[in-house]
């Protein structure tokens, strides 16, 4: 195939001295500036979400990384066996495990070890996800909420309570501590 | 001590004290506040987003419907709160800096800024008879004969603040910074000055208060359409004027370092510049003494080529509508002055949205094209500007 040899293109005197060039970038930012004061000034945004008002909450994707949060099952069984994997692979170590021993006559007493307190610190959680996919217990996930806010630091830290109000049941999950059938 | 008190003209010192007031603490300061507003509202518009517009006047709270809002746009009570944020954040002074400088250089930005306002005439004069006071007052803090000089030889030294910042903070980043600005102040400082100068020749006057009257009666040295303007000298003289004004702002644009010519400070580079290490009220400091600065610049464009404070047409709609808006020394009517003023600050907010929209429009220039555009270009073309003056007053001499 023959090279083909692209002409540089012969700039005239006031492309030279970018004198054209001035004035077309003053008409583009005009034409910009103009055309969004117009938008604004019926105080509707096209792009801008005006975010109190408007919340994103129903496009939020499934992948969506927000607050880490504990879930039970549809046994209604804490599915943590505090391990604490989560613990060690918090890059910013945000999480505080004590674990707790499961008495003998509790039905799930074959999975002996839940957590006695679970808690995140949600001002140095970085929202990683680590501790969701180093969990073998699928126990921790990070949800949708992402408004996390409060006037103390103590306020910031969720404690089980809290991780179990946010994460809710959820279902489907493997079972890997059901009885065979 | 009788004597020397006698000596002293105490209306005079009065309305200077009143003027400075006005001017400093009720016009050029809420004007920097709100030049910062427009800048980040301007620029916003420019990128197609909506800018600060929740900070609003709280009428609500007073039972009304909505806030004041300017073309049903918000957010007016911006510059305050950011004025309380800067007050309110933390002072830090690193270990490392040489303390005296490390304080001194916000205030050598901002004192030699707000300082050149005191020759600046903002307005005619204003008539306050009706108020029991006998002549009318210049509306200007100190009606001095060497107006540019006394500009240029004070905004000056605002290089030092530029310098020492860069100094002091014992940092590359304000080390660096600090050493751009020095180099490219100077430099555009040389055509600054040069480019006036075929202004002054035409006015044969360097007190800017009569060089508005001048252009008052007479035509804007841009738009000469009445009076002595219609001459065939001040039309072919347009000739340097337009290239003297071309020079003096684009100058004007590397002085008060905003971009394309903001090497001083230019985020991507230099983090912030010389004034990378500086926190709350002293970092404010800069910033106010940066527009302040860009202010008077404005300030000295618009007295020199736009006018000053003469009302377009002054003369013409004077004598159309039968009422006085132009200029007469001892004889102008109190509204006029207070138009005049309008007038001056208006087209300096004019001046601040055309600074801002160039902004929001061009990349920064490298630093190689910087000093030779200053040296090898605008030196040698306001030098020539200047014999060119010279030449066309000499074959087609003023009245
Ligand atoms: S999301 Fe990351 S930072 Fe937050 S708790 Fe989990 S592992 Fe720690
Ligand atoms: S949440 Fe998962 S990883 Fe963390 S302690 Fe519980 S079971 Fe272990």
């Amino acid at each position: 195939m023959p090279t083909i040899v692209v002409q540089r293109p012969k700039l005239a005197w006031h492309e030279k001295i970018f004198l054209s060039g001035f004035l077309n970038g003053m008409r583009i930012t005009l034409g910009h500036a103009i055309r969004t004061f117009k938008t604004l000034r019926g105080s509707k945004t096209v792009v801008t979400m005006q975010y109190p008002e408007q919340k994103w909450d129903e496009s939020l994707p499934e992948h969506y990384r927000g607050a880490p949060t504990l879930v039970t099952d549809e046994h209604g069984r804490e599915r943590c066996v505090s391990c604490q994997l989560c613990e060690f692979i918090c890059p910013p170590k945000a999480i505080k495990i004590i674990p707790g021993e499961i008495p003998s006559d509790d039905p799930w007493a074959k999975v002996e070890k839940r957590p006695r307190e679970f808690e995140i610190d949600m001002i140095r959680c970085i929202y990683c996800g680590m501790c969701e996919e180093v969990c073998p217990e699928q126990a921790i996930f990070l949800r949708k909420d992402y408004a996390i806010t409060g006037t103390s630091r103590a306020e910031m830290v969720h404690d089980k309570e809290k991780l179990y109000e946010i994460g809710g049941v959820r279902t489907g999950l493997v079972n890997k501590w059901n009885d065979l059938k | 001590m009788q004597s020397i008190l006698a000596s002293f003209d105490l209306p005079l010192l009065i309305a200077s004290l009143i003027k400075i007031v006005f001017l400093v603490f009720l016009v050029i300061l809420p004007m920097v506040a709100y030049s910062v507003y427009a800048e980040r509202r301007v620029s916003a518009i420019i990128q197609d987003r909506v800018g600060p517009n929740r900070t609003g006047i709280p009428l609500t709270l007073l039972g009304f419907k909505k806030d004041i809002q300017i073309f049903g746009i918000g957010g007016l009570l911006q510059p305050m709160a950011d004025g309380l944020k800067f007050i309110l954040k933390e002072d830090f002074t690193p270990r490392s800096v040489n303390t005296f400088y490390y304080w001194l250089a916000p205030c050598l930005t901002m004192v030699p800024a707000l300082m050149t306002a005191a020759v600046m005439p903002f307005g005619s004069e204003l008539d306050l008879s009706w108020a029991g006071l006998g002549a009318p007052f210049k509306m200007v803090i100190a009606d001095l004969n060497v107006g540019p000089l006394y500009m240029f030889a004070i905004s000056s030294l605002g290089v030092y603040g530029i310098v020492l910042a860069g100094w002091a903070s014992n940092s590359k980043y304000p080390f660096l910074g600090g050493v751009r600005a020095s180099a490219q102040m100077i430099s555009y400082e040389i055509s600054l000055g040069l480019s006036i100068i075929p202004a002054i020749m035409i006015f044969g006057e360097l007190n800017l208060g009569k060089m508005s009257a001048y252009q008052d009666a007479n035509g804007w040295l841009l738009l000469p359409f009445w009076g002595e303007g219609l001459s065939l000298s001040r039309w072919v003289l347009l000739i340097p004027i337009v290239i003297s004004f071309v020079v003096f702002s684009i100058s004007l644009f590397a002085e008060t370092n905003r971009t394309p010519f903001d090497l001083p400070e230019c985020e991507t580079e230099l983090v912030a510049g010389y004034h990378t290490e500086y926190s709350s009220m002293k970092f404010a400091l800069f910033f106010l003494g940066e527009y302040a600065a860009m202010i008077i610049g404005s300030g000295l464009a618009v007295t020199l080529f736009f006018g000053g404070w003469s009302i377009p047409f002054g003369p013409l709609l004077s004598e159309w509508t039968g009422l006085q808006f132009h200029y007469e020394a001892g004889n102008t009517p109190f509204y006029t002055g207070l138009l005049h003023i309008g007038t001056f600050f208006a087209k300096i907010v004019g001046c601040i949205i055309f600074f801002v929209w160039v902004r929001w429009t061009l990349p920064r220039f490298r630093f190689d094209q910087l000093m030779k555009l200053g040296w090898l270009v605008f030196f040698e073309v306001a030098l020539l500007n200047v014999f060119l003056t010279a030449l066309l007053l000499w074959l087609v001499p003023l009245k």
